[in-house]
């Protein structure tokens, strides 16, 4: 029951939040937003491993109830959570608490409804990472959409309607696709309910018959492209990512926190439940060109981002870099390239979170995010500068941050996969990749906090207030934290994911 | 037992299962009573309430009628009333649920409305009228039970559209929905005639029995369905009678196009299920291809209807065509329908009731919103809306959750209406329908978000201080339309399962 109390506790707080005057709202909102973090660390401590929820492992804090019955199919709500996805709901709690007080400065236009859509998206994150039967999973996934549309295109920049409709079509698109190929492959299939764990065994026991004429060997390689797509869309992976650099520029830091730091994870977190740990043997088929999408997002995007001048748009590129490192570990199929994978979903959340928010706090002492128009910025305020600098290295993988686990788990994994051909090429292509990561952030640091102070706007630079750098010491301390101690979390993973590679194989 | 005894009896019990019906015809005379008895002291308000009271009684009891099973299968059936050309079971209550749904809604958002109107009782009554013919649409079950009826709606309806009758737009919308529906009228009269010709008979399930045996007369026969159906497309404002339309739900006051594109729509469909699945279903056995005619329709109608829609700069107007488009999707329900496929066939028309339940919140919902700008009176373009959200969150949010769900995003009730009739069309080995019914929603979602997107992301470009009034009875049915929409999203168990168990019931 703790799942549905956390879940009613949010949505009931989102209410609440809407109804208050503005000026109360910011602190209303934060304290709330104590209280889910509360209920996900409980649910993180009173955890006991027990395999993956799919598989067939023990699921915790399950509950089932029947929802509504179709055409001989029961619809179920059905939650509960497993070593993937219990980080992930401790990641998104964590994360839209900070974000909702780092909004504190850039908001001041429409409180109430901002942090409103705030506490509302949380609960539909939450519902997302622990739904466990596909129409509640696909509701909560299309109901983050929402708050989000809105968050970019009222509290936006200048070209934020273009952006949110954007975001907006995209991901709907996205989502149909994904939808068909869903349907087809369970009315293929001789299940009686939506529950994600049934369909995984269903499959996995080779269950699956011919569609409309289609035999299930291609039904499956077909549902399985579809489905990539469509969840390739969110993660973003290049070519679909065009839409990731207006929504992060356009949208304000808070928004542009819970995209980067839990959106992009709804993608990856899909890819594995769904299209890895449903259909590993098409996974296996497509490692090539999966493998090659890996790699040309972590290149590509870096490079992308090295072309940048906007701050906020080279974290946005380098996100898509990120999310090209999560690819290749999910693709590898071994212990710690899965693992590995997981846990860089959350330590990119963290860090990714970070740089936004450090941006976002020298973006309101200086109001421009143009690299060339500013140098020096570590004379006027050091901390947060240093909070940037420390969040790069992050970035770029320096040992005792969680950035560096997840990475050196990947890399690991990936290099001796068999599932992957040609594993340590791609592997050491995507490494080569840290090195440009490396080469812009030190570029654009270089250039903008040190050397002599210069500043082209007309704006006087004093040193930012404490309400905007206690969310990144925090996000700061939680890299670290990670970055000492990865088995607070990886333990937990592994034995999430391990179950993955018994079922494909691919070991 | 004589005569004597049994005939009082039945009459207690026509009238006992036709409550919902008799409710409705009490309350609208006691509208006018009130209004003739004491015309000095006559207040809006108080008309308004008893027209409220009355709907809401309404539909209690008829609620209560379809969780007590009145007319299901387990409870004895299907209860037939004046010789069979009244038949009350769940198919009709089904259809009452949704009128007297609307029309609550409406009289409630009416009273702001009407605040400065100086004969109230008329609306109020016209409306409660138009509402107990619709809901006699849903029990009639003889051709010439649903003539009647249909007109006994349609006159109302008529004088309705043409209200503000100082207003030239009003008037000359009355005009065109009027002389269109008199052909129509006249068009479908005759396809009953035609009907009567070749089979003799009148009652549904009379017709339905002659059909197998009107070899000479088959051609008479199927020009005369053909001039049936053409009657319903103009009740449901499908193609090709869907021009009215536009016209008449631009000029109407806003409650009273939300009354006729949810509740009128509704009730055309009511009648058009009814007669199709009951009396024409055989014909399809003699090669008289009705399914493959609203398939055809059906198609058009919801492409054209949404590609209008997306070109209108009007808001009202666009609202008028997305109405069309969601005929064309309720039509899915009659066109999925084969010979002797009972069980697909209940499933696919199920769902277009279901569709067409979650439709009336949502529609209506979304027209009130209109009638509450139009209340403001700040214009009725897309730029015109520019900024709403800024001054009048709740409603501007309510109209955000009216256009997301009518879209079908998977977040409100209008998602999973629109899966299940689309589920249901592929089941019933329609696919195309379902593609067709599939791109056009992905497609409307484009036309919806501008709305949302003038409401929330466009500052004002105007003065707005006229929405610093809050009309109350707007906001209330608006925001109860709103919640509604949103809580048939868990709540769409319920709803399915009954319109399927109608359905069924109907093709056994």
């Amino acid at each position: 029951m703790i799942i549905e109390a956390l879940l009613a506790f949010t949505f009931a707080a989102a209410l609440l939040v809407f109804a208050v005057p503005n000026k109360y709202a910011h602190k209303l909102a934060f304290g709330l937003s104590l209280v889910p973090i509360a209920g996900s660390l409980y649910m993180w401590s009173a955890f006991e491993t027990g395999g993956n929820a799919l598989t067939g492992g023990q699921i915790a804090f399950e509950t089932v109830a029947p929802w509504l019955e179709i055409a001989g199919y029961q619809l179920q709500w059905y939650v509960g959570v497993d070593g993937i996805s219990l980080p992930l709901v401790v990641l998104t709690t964590f994360l839209t608490a900070l974000a909702i007080m780092s909004a504190w400065t850039p908001i001041q236009d429409r409180q109430s409804q901002f942090y409103g859509l705030m506490l509302l998206m949380e609960a539909n994150l939450i519902g997302v990472f622990t739904a466990l039967d596909f129409f509640v999973w696909f509701i909560f996934w299309e109901a983050v959409l929402v708050p989000m549309y809105f968050l970019i295109g009222v509290w936006g920049g200048p070209r934020r309607k273009y952006a949110a409709i954007k975001f907006f079509v995209y991901t709907n698109i996205a989502s149909l696709v994904m939808f068909i190929a869903f349907m087809a492959l369970v009315f293929s299939l001789p299940v009686e309910t939506f529950g994600l764990p049934e369909i995984t065994q269903s499959l996995a026991a080779g269950e699956l018959t011919s569609f409309y004429g289609l035999p299930a060997d291609t039904l499956a390689l077909v549902v399985f492209a579809a489905m990539f797509v469509g969840f390739a869309v969110k993660v973003p992976v290049v070519p679909v990512h065009t839409w990731l650099p207006d929504a992060h520029v356009e949208a304000p830091t808070p928004a542009s926190v819970m995209l980067a730091g839990v959106l992009l994870k709804m993608g990856t977190y899909a890819l594995l439940r769904f299209n890895f740990t449903m259909l590993p043997e098409q996974a296996s088929v497509f490692a090539i060109p999966i493998g090659i999408i890996a790699v040309v997002s972590v290149i590509y995007g870096a490079m992308l981002a090295l072309a940048q001048t906007d701050l906020k748009r080279i974290v946005a590129y380098s996100s898509v870099s990120s999310m090209g490192y999560v690819i290749l570990g999910l693709i590898a199929f071994t212990e710690f390239g899965m693992g590995g994978a997981t846990f860089q979903m959350v330590a990119h959340g963290l860090i990714s979170g970070l740089m936004f928010m450090a941006v976002g706090v020298i973006y309101n002492a200086t109001h421009t995010r143009i690299v060339d128009d500013m140098s020096g910025l570590a004379d006027r305020m050091p901390v947060a500068v240093w909070i940037l600098v420390a969040g790069a290295f992050a970035y770029m993988g320096l040992p005792l941050m969680a950035g560096f686990a997840g990475e050196f788990f990947i890399f690991v994994g990936s290099f001796g996969s068999t599932a992957l051909p040609y594993a340590p090429v791609f592997t050491a292509l995507a490494m080569f990749g840290i090195v440009i990561v490396a080469g812009y952030l030190l570029l654009a640091m270089q250039k903008t906090l040190f050397g002599p102070f210069r500043l082209e706007t007309d704006y006087e630079l004093t040193r930012a207030p404490l309400h905007d750098i206690a969310p990144l010491v925090a996000l700061l301390g939680a890299i670290i934290l990670l970055g000492v101690a990865p088995s607070l979390f990886f333990d937990m993973i592994l034995d999430a994911t391990v179950p993955i590679l018994e079922l494909g194989g691919g070991l | 037992m004589s005569l004597l005894q049994i005939e009082p009896t039945n009459w207690i019990y026509a009238m006992w299962s036709l409550q919902p019906v008799v409710i409705l015809a009490v309350t609208a005379l006691l509208v006018l009573g009130i209004d003739s008895l004491s015309p000095d002291s006559r207040s809006n308000r108080l008309l308004a309430g008893t027209a409220t009271a009355g709907t809401l009684v309404a539909l209690g009891v008829t609620v209560w009628y379809l969780a007590a099973g009145t007319g299901a299968a387990g409870s004895g059936g299907p209860i037939s009333l004046f010789s069979d050309a009244i038949v009350v079971d769940g198919m009709g209550l089904f259809f009452i649920a949704i009128f007297t749904s609307v029309a609550a809604l409406v009289v409630v958002a009416s009273v702001d409305y009407l605040e400065d109107d100086d004969n109230p009782a008329a609306f109020y009554s016209l409306l409660l009228f138009a509402t107990t013919a619709m809901s006699l649409m849903a029990v009639s079950n003889s051709l010439a039970t649903v003539f009647i009826s249909l007109e006994m709606a349609s006159l109302p309806s008529y004088a309705l559209v043409a209200y503000l009758k100082t207003n030239r737009g009003s008037v000359e919308a009355g005009l065109k929905y009027f002389l269109i529906g008199a052909v129509s009228a006249a068009v479908f009269a005759f396809g009953i005639s035609l009907v009567y010709a070749a089979t003799g008979s009148l009652l549904l399930p009379e017709v339905a029995a002659a059909i197998g045996d009107v070899t000479d007369l088959a051609g008479i026969l199927g020009v005369g369905i053909l001039m049936v159906a053409g009657g319903f497309l103009f009740k449901t404002a499908s193609v090709p009678f869907h021009f009215w339309a536009p016209e008449a739900y631009e000029g109407a006051p806003a409650p009273v196009s939300a009354f006729l594109s949810s509740a009128s729509k509704a009730a055309g469909f009511a009648v058009a299920f009814r007669v199709f699945a009951v009396a024409f279903t055989p014909a399809l056995d003699v090669a008289i291809n009705w399914g493959l005619l609203f398939g055809i329709l059906a198609v058009v109608t919801m492409i054209l209807g949404n590609f209008a829609a997306a070109t209108q700069t009007n808001v009202k107007r666009m609202l008028a065509y997305s109405s069309i488009g969601h005929a064309g999707y309720a039509l899915i329900g009659l066109a999925a329908i084969t010979a002797g496929a009972s069980a697909a066939n209940a499933t696919v028309m199920g769902a277009a009731m279901a569709h067409l339940f979650v439709y009336g919140f949502m529609n209506t919902g979304a027209f009130l919103f209109i009638a509450m700008v139009e209340y403001w009176g700040v214009g009725r373009t897309f730029e015109d809306y520019a900024g709403l959200g800024r001054k009048a969150p709740m409603a501007s949010i309510a109209m955000a959750v009216f256009m997301f769900s009518l879209a079908g995003l998977p977040v409100f009730g209008g998602f999973f209406s629109k899966y299940f009739l689309f589920l249901g069309a592929i089941n019933a080995g329609f696919w195309w329908l379902a593609a067709v019914g599939a791109v056009t929603s992905a497609l409307s979602l484009y036309y919806y978000s501008r709305v949302v997107k003038a409401l929330w992301f466009e500052e004002p470009n105007g003065n707005l201080d006229a929405l610093d009034s809050k009309p109350t009875g707007l906001y209330a049915a608006v925001i109860a339309a709103g919640v509604i929409t949103i809580l048939l999203l868990p709540g769409f168990g319920p709803v399915i399962e009954t319109a399927e168990a109608a359905a069924a019931a109907i093709f056994a």
